[in-house]
């Protein structure tokens, strides 16, 4: 099934005349940036989901609030669908641009508009990358605690609409849960405030309803997030094991210890391997598995834990333990973990990268089943665990420029993330549906289910302006996936290399 | 998986979902009760009763996945009793008004308790739910895993919105082990000076996991590993405070909250949630030393007879709300109004997911 927006699938596309709608654009906003040009709008058509392009009708690149404004106004008067970009960083095709639509880069929002340390809040524009702010919050001892690992790159409107995670999620949580307001154009232009610098706001909570909604419910504008001070110190403990599952039960064996461990971050042999040979992490290259325990707080509690972790680590049979002796060993630990994606990169000309989650102790069943696959679809996979909250990102190495090999590549994927859902997990814990999980939506959910999505985005969005077609697949899409499934399910998936 | 036998356990799913059915077809209001033991949270609905305390237990609990997913009619002390036995938590201490308070009373009021600014919220803590929605179909949002961003989050939108969206029939949470120490103090502390202390303290990464000021002395609780708290105990002082107190504080059990005795009639319970950091608001004959000022100073209680309008402005001004809890005077609504955007697109959201209105209408606002 075609990932590209498909009319037959996804719904009609309205009939826009390019010239026509540029013309009422400029004479709406004269100054607002508005590209047209096919080697100006190349570098918008994808995102960090390189792999599916498309041209976008328009580029706009406004500078002001009331230009956002007007351009939504425009749009929906004319019915021209508005594809809403941050830095472009995601990995679900989320800001994949539509033929027929608007692309709206918010770029240009990139100030810090306060830093209040006595309320620990900040208060950013949009295109604010995520690590700017906890750099700008560095000199009053504070951070903001989602850390993805885009997090150079990637801006904090972006990390809104996807819900962005990290390696710390299961102390510090994740976007929803450090969000405390937004400012929300409407696709009609009206200005809404959601959330509050209060610890909540009277009606419906729909800060968390935007919070991950895709650029599907409104344009966010301004976001507060709050910031936490930095933990005193900060320490990482690698164990190495010689077999997966041991790793796996190793993982609940410290939480079962009563320990909430900042980051705890598991790898297999191949990603170990790749992380080694591209950023010298010294990582055990012999190990099936490793742990990274970072243990964060009080000094003395710290030092505390870090024993208690050590003797579980023992005990659940780690080859090996090692904990970094200075904060240059830590982010050399770290640096090889949050370098994996590229590492990985490196052993092939092209990877792509899942986001299921699962129940922790579905592990060594999932990495089996991962396994089984790779070996039917002749595909190596890497991978990489935010083991303490149960988040996978399998890597599935390919080439692209191989006849047919991204589709086998993708047919692989889709099956890790239906395995995913058969052991109650989710076929994304941060990264987003966006369009490339569009078809395992309804694997996951129900036609009635999706129908109540379906009126959530109809009570903002009636017009189905904003973002078409990615993260609630049409029931037309879902019938054909389910037609597809049931054709194959008799039929043994083909392999590649014979 | 563990499950606490003493827990009756029944699945009524089916027979709610039938009489929403009906409901819907017939166009007829229901009144959403577990407990009803927060009917004083909301404005009043007037619709047959359909209670959720026939569908309880707790319906799946891993421990070590920190996960639990408990039916909504659950009385919320057994529930917690049965994470107790695992040495695990609500960490937002949700305010417990009675023995019959349920979990999807906790889940559709949203209130959460004084480890609040610390922990997080009664949503923050919510990974999934089962609606029934005004079809009579039980739906599954979010999941029983820690991360899951597939779709809209319309689990957390359920919470707060007091069964107005549909029927909470289940509900999975992340729990958490309790911390290993735990330590409370009394500082006799002016408002002023507490509030400065707080501000310094709160920029620092310590044990504090609960804090309010009332009767003219700060209370403090630490919590986290025993060395941590007996190093923060020693530096800031003070005076030992029994760790009940703040039970009390939680379920409103202090003389302050008791209403209706003997020789007094207290005037309208408020509460205000503002900026944690906001100074003492400037109102008429009110007396900020007479009031509760928990989450250190982001919740605050206050009983008043001054009029809505004057309290809600100075509380916006400030950056937050008032919220009438108990007995209201004629005409004054429970929650603050909402600006008119946001009212237009929580109709808009009522009239797409019960467009038939016979999910608590009017519970929050008349419009809804």
């Amino acid at each position: 099934m075609n990932i590209l927006y498909d009319e037959r699938l996804d719904g009609p596309a309205p009939e826009l005349d390019r010239a026509t709608i540029r013309d009422s654009l400029t004479q709406a906003i004269p100054d607002m940036t508005l590209l047209h040009r096919e080697e100006d709008m190349r570098p918008f058509e994808c995102d960090g989901l390189s792999v599916y392009r498309t041209l976008p009708m328009l580029v706009a690149l406004p500078d002001t609030l009331d230009q956002v404004q007007r351009l939504l106004v425009e749009c929906h008067r004319l019915g021209v669908p508005v594809v809403t970009r941050g830095a472009g960083t995601g990995l679900s095709a989320g800001a994949l641009p539509l033929e027929h639509g608007v692309l709206l880069v918010m770029s240009r929002f990139s100030r810090i508009l306060e830093i209040d340390p006595e309320a620990r809040i900040a208060r950013v524009e949009p295109g604010v990358r995520n690590l700017a702010i906890s750099e700008a919050a560095s000199p009053y001892g504070l951070y903001y605690a989602p850390d993805p690992s885009s997090q150079i790159a990637c801006s904090i409107g972006g990390n809104v609409a996807e819900n962005a995670g990290g390696v710390h999620c299961l102390k510090y949580g994740l976007t929803v849960h450090n969000v405390i307001k937004v400012e929300i154009l409407t696709i009609e232009g009206e200005r809404m405030t959601l959330g509050s610098e209060a610890l909540d706001a009277p009606g419906f909570d729909l800060l968390a309803l935007f919070n991950g909604s895709e650029g599907m419910l409104g344009v966010v504008t301004e976001i507060t997030v709050k910031l936490l001070p930095k933990p005193e110190v900060a320490k990482v403990l690698m164990a190495s094991f010689d077999d997966v599952e041991k790793a796996g039960n190793a993982v609940g064996a410290i939480i079962e210890a009563g320990i909430i461990p900042g980051g705890l971050e598991m790898m297999d042999k191949l990603a170990i391997i790749a992380a080694e040979d591209f950023i010298g992490a010294g990582y055990p290259v012999d190990a099936e598995a490793i742990l990274l325990c970072e243990l964060d707080g009080v000094e003395a509690d710290v030092d505390d834990d870090c024993e208690t972790v050590r003797a579980v680590l023992e005990k659940a049979g780690a080859t090996g333990i090692q904990q970094a002796r200075d904060d240059a060993e830590r982010a050399r630990f770290w640096a090889g973990r949050k370098n994996a994606f590229p590492a990985v990169g490196r052993m092939s000309p092209d990877y792509y990268c899942m986001d299921g989650t699962i129940p922790r102790r579905e592990l060594a069943r999932v990495l089996k089943g991962i396994s089984d696959l790779s070996e039917r679809y002749g595909l190596r996979v890497a991978n990489v665990f935010h083991a303490g909250d149960g988040n996978m990102h399998p890597l599935i190495l390919f080439d692209a420029n191989r006849e047919g090999e991204l589709a086998v590549a993708e047919a692989l994927g889709g099956e890790i993330l239906e395995l995913c859902v058969r052991v109650g997990g989710t076929i994304t814990g941060e990264h987003g549906v966006g369009r490339e999980k569009i078809n395992q939506m309804c694997a996951q959910f129900r036609p009635d289910e999706l129908a109540t999505f379906r009126a959530a985005k109809a009570a903002f969005d009636p017009n189905d302006l904003l973002n078409p077609g990615k993260n609630i697949p049409t029931p037309a899409r879902c019938s054909e996936f389910r037609t597809i499934k049931s054709a194959s399910a008799d039929t043994a998936p083909g392999t590649l290399h014979g | 998986m563990a499950n606490a036998t003493y827990l009756s356990d029944h699945d009524a799913s089916a027979a709610l979902a039938e009489r929403i059915r009906e409901a819907n077809a017939e166009g007829a209001p229901l009144r959403i009760v577990g407990g009803d033991t927060r009917f004083f949270y909301g404005r009043e609905v007037e619709g047959n009763e359909l209670s959720t305390r026939e569908h309880c237990g707790i319906s799946f609990y891993d421990p070590v996945e920190l996960v639990v997913s408990v039916r909504s009619g659950t009385p919320l002390g057994e529930f917690e009793a049965a994470l107790a036995e695992h040495g695990q938590m609500l960490p937002f201490e949700p305010p417990r008004y009675g023995a019959a308070s349920t979990v999807g009373g906790m889940v559709a009021t949203g209130l959460s308790g004084p480890r609040r600014p610390w922990a997080g919220s009664v949503r923050d803590f919510v990974l999934g739910v089962r609606v029934i929605n005004h079809e009579g179909n039980e739906q599954r949002f979010g999941g029983e895993v820690m991360k899951n961003v597939a779709g809209y989050d319309l689990s957390r939108l359920m919470v707060g919105a007091q069964g107005t969206l549909g029927l909470i029939t289940e509900v999975s949470f992340k729990v958490l082990p309790k911390p290993g120490a735990t330590h409370s103090l009394h500082l006799e502390l002016s408002l002023d000076e507490a509030r400065r202390r707080l501000a310094e303290w709160g920029r620092e990464p310590l044990p504090i996991s609960a804090a309010a000021w009332l009767d003219g002395a700060l209370h403090l609780r630490l919590e986290g590993g025993p060395s941590s708290v007996a190093a923060t105990r020693a530096r800031i002082g003070g005076n030992d405070l029994d760790n009940g107190f703040w039970a009390a504080l939680r379920d409103q059990r202090l003389p302050f909250f008791r209403t209706g005795s003997l020789h007094e009639t207290k005037a309208p319970l408020w509460r205000l949630s503002l900026p944690h950091r906001t100074p003492a608001l400037e109102l008429p004959d009110v007396d900020e030393r007479l009031m509760i000022h928990d989450w250190a100073g982001a919740q605050r209680w206050l009983h008043t007879e001054l009029d809505a309008d004057t309290l809600r402005r100075a509380c916006q001004a400030a950056g937050g709300h008032a919220t009438c809890c108990g007995p209201r005077p004629t005409n004054v609504e429970p929650f603050t109004p909402l600006p008119e955007v946001l009212m237009k697109y929580h109709r808009n959201l009522k009239a797409q997911l019960d467009p038939k209105g016979i999910f608590n209408p009017g519970r929050l606002y008349a419009a809804l």
